[in-house]
């Protein structure tokens, strides 16, 4: 509790104790009143000066404004016991909301504890701690075990193990040695660590992370703005009906005091503050959760699509496979040994840049002596020929073979063939495909385990497109597709799918920007460090880890479900309160429990969003 | 264009933010603003430069008086 919350209980508890007081004694008349109207000064006066104030400032229907009508109107009725304890009730009510926002906010604020506080930045031979804003780019920092990384950088010397846990949730540490790029906001464990710092404290992924986070709260969900716009009416109209009810039921029937009760009964219930600050309150801890499991929400608004997910789309390379092509098999002919296969190839293909020739020379693994190669020939869409240790190696497709005038075994295996030859003679081929991811299965049948349905697109061939599918149990796939394909494809998708579902489009946000951002929501993954992805899509996932997408899921729906409870339970409450109030079945006690009490009640709610995973 | 965030202290109540937040919005030189209750922050978007934001904060910070006496804009 804050100093504040402190003095607001003491008042509460000392005109609790003053009004006990009041209603023992046997007074009468006017001493009466003098003896009630000291314990409603000392709880009501703050919300009598700020009515009267905030009138001055033109703001009519304010809570304050209305607590003290409805509580001078008890007063001037004579029901001055009611008139104290309304007051005294708001307060607890009030005071109970203060500190229940605060100690969310306290825990929203601990989640997102990965602010470096200072670098120690080696400067002149000697470290000196500064703000981290402070450091230069190119300048050194060093890192000691048990310290946040302060910025991103390059590891220089040392090496240690780093708990990435506050950026993507994951609990298994990572190795850092010289060399390696290290992200802001990770946590040093071991070793000591000098680091070369690679961008300013302003572009590094602490700060890009929690800029992301503290914006997404201004992205509102439609069930935000819809209660930001009931309240804009509510407010008044309850007004309003107080006044009618004031006003025209007694000029037919009679009896004013009764009416005018009741119509104060009415200002009571006016306030709409369980629903502004609950259902914000619900999306922000729902966002905050996600963050602390890797998953970066940029706004309440995708969690509420998140919720009605209905068709995951993914890319294939680099979302459901590693995006790493790997030496699967070797296939040799008689009297050629895998080693010598590979080698050749390897040494062909040791200038070429192509993903086929770089996986062949990390499978072979030893230092490649350019002077055992030249003549290097890359012929686009064939392959290579090259003259290695004096003689001419031709590896690349079957089309090279064909046009060499060979027609070589074609391997029982799925994936890119690479067929090589020496001097015209044979070898072997070579089998190179991407593997799958092992969270991806997983996912899939997660994702499937709650009904959604689950598409693949890819550029690659059908034959490649069909053994992932088969593996990870997709319900459909479409292969050989174009960049520009694969916008049309989706838009196809888009019209198939349920008008109330939506759909995600999963990619590692390099090459699919505007697949990203025409799906409904636009997931791009293993971000850490790629500030495209960070940019381009909706939700982003930290690491590589698939299974956070059936998890981000499972906070969404527990989110939304917890807004649409405070969403009828507040509406729910108020409704039966004003329809009572209205007959006079309702007293300003359950009044003030529909007002403060269904506000404290739907943020306790709303904090469960904040708790355990 | 300039954005640029402020601390809010004592912003105690989020019909309040939320007032405030439509009030500035109505402000001449804002394009867009938003008060957040939660992280007791408040982003100011505007077209101008620093100089034009600074004296359109002169009229931020009268706007919230006249709003939310209590709250105060940390500059």
């Amino acid at each position: 509790m804050t100093r504040k919350n402190k003095k607001a209980l003491a008042r509460i508890l000392v005109s609790a104790a003053l009004l006990l007081a009041a209603a023992l004694l046997p007074t009468e008349g006017w001493l009466r009143w003098v003896t009630f109207l000291v314990p409603y000064a000392i709880v009501g006066w703050d919300v009598l000066w700020k009515a009267v104030r905030n009138i001055a400032h033109g703001q009519v229907f304010d809570e304050n404004f209305l607590m003290a009508l409805a509580t001078v109107g008890a007063m001037a009725l004579g029901e001055y016991s009611e008139a104290v304890g309304v007051m005294l009730f708001y307060q607890v009510g009030e005071l109970f909301q203060s500190v229940a926002v605060g100690r969310s906010r306290h825990s929203i604020a601990q989640l997102m504890d990965i602010r470096p506080d200072s670098a120690r930045v080696l400067r002149d031979g000697a470290a000196q701690e500064i703000d981290p804003e402070e450091v230069a780019v190119g300048e050194k920092i060093l890192v000691r075990p048990g310290e946040k990384i302060p910025l991103d950088g390059v590891v220089t010397e040392g090496s240690s193990s780093l708990d990435t846990a506050a950026l993507t949730g994951e609990s298994l540490p990572r190795n850092a040695a010289v060399g390696d790029l290290v992200a802001s906001g990770c946590v040093n464990l071991t070793g000591v660590l000098t680091v070369e710092v690679s961008k300013p404290y302003g572009e590094s992924t602490v700060a890009k992370i929690l800029e992301l986070v503290e914006n997404a709260a201004s992205k509102k969900a439609r069930a935000e703005n819809f209660i930001t716009k009931f309240a804009r009416y509510y407010t008044p109209a309850v007004v309003i009906g107080a006044a009618l009810l004031a006003v025209v039921p007694p000029l037919f029937v009679g009896g004013w005091s009764e009416w005018i009760h009741r119509a104060l009964i009415f200002l009571v219930i006016s306030c709409p503050c369980a629903l502004v600050i609950s259902i914000p309150l619900s999306f922000f801890g729902g966002i905050g959760g996600a963050s602390r499991q890797g998953i970066l929400v940029k706004g309440g608004n995708y969690l509420e699509l998140l919720a009605k997910l209905e068709t995951v789309v993914f890319d294939k390379t680099g979302t459901l496979t590693e995006g790493v092509f790997r030496l699967q098999y070797l296939y040799p002919t008689e009297g050629v040994t895998d080693a010598e296969l590979l080698e050749t190839a390897a040494l062909a293909e040791c200038h070429s840049g192509h993903p086929i020739a770089q996986s062949l020379r990390r499978a072979y693994g030893r230092e490649i002596d350019p002077d055992r190669v030249s003549n290097v020939a890359e012929a686009p869409g064939l392959g290579v020929s090259a003259t290695v240790d004096g003689a001419i190696v031709h590896a690349g497709n079957e089309k090279l073979m064909d046009s060499l005038g060979l027609v070589p075994p074609k391997p029982n295996a799925l994936g890119t063939v690479v067929y090589v030859t020496k001097n015209g003679k044979y070898l072997g081929s070579a089998v190179i495909a991407d593997s799958i991811k092992p969270s991806a299965q997983e996912a899939v049948k997660a994702l499937k385990a709650r009904g959604i349905q689950t598409v693949m697109l890819t550029g690659d061939s059908q034959g490649a497109a069909e053994t992932a599918g088969s593996v990870l149990h997709l319900d459909e796939l479409h292969a050989e597709l174009l960049p520009g394909d694969k916008v049309e494809q989706l838009e196809t998708l888009l019209q198939r799918k349920s008008p109330k579902g939506t759909l995600a489009y999963v990619g590692d946000g390099v090459n699919d920007a505007p697949v990203l951002s025409r799906a409904d929501i636009g997931i791009a993954m293993g971000a850490m460090g790629s500030d495209a992805a960070l940019e381009a899509a909706d939700i982003v996932l930290m690491d590589d880890d698939l299974t956070k997408l059936p998890a981000a899921m499972d906070i969404s729906r527990k989110c939304l479900r917890i807004v649409r409870q405070n969403i009828v339970l507040a509406l729910t409450i108020k409704a039966l309160c004003l329809i009572l109030g209205a007959f006079g079945l309702a007293s300003m006690w359950e009044a003030v429990f529909a007002d403060v009490g269904v506000a404290v009640i739907a943020i306790l709610n709303a904090s469960r969003m904040l708790g355990r995973k | 264009m300039m954005k640029k965030t402020y601390k809010l202290i004592d912003l105690d109540c989020a019909n309040c933010a939320q007032k405030m937040e439509t009030a500035i919005k109505k402000l001449d030189g804002v394009t867009d603003a938003s008060v957040s209750f939660l992280t007791q922050k408040m982003t100011i978007e505007t077209d101008g430069d620093e100089a034009a934001l600074n004296e359109l904060m002169k009229k931020v910070v009268k706007t919230c008086k006249r709003v939310e006496p209590d709250c105060q804009i940390v500059l």
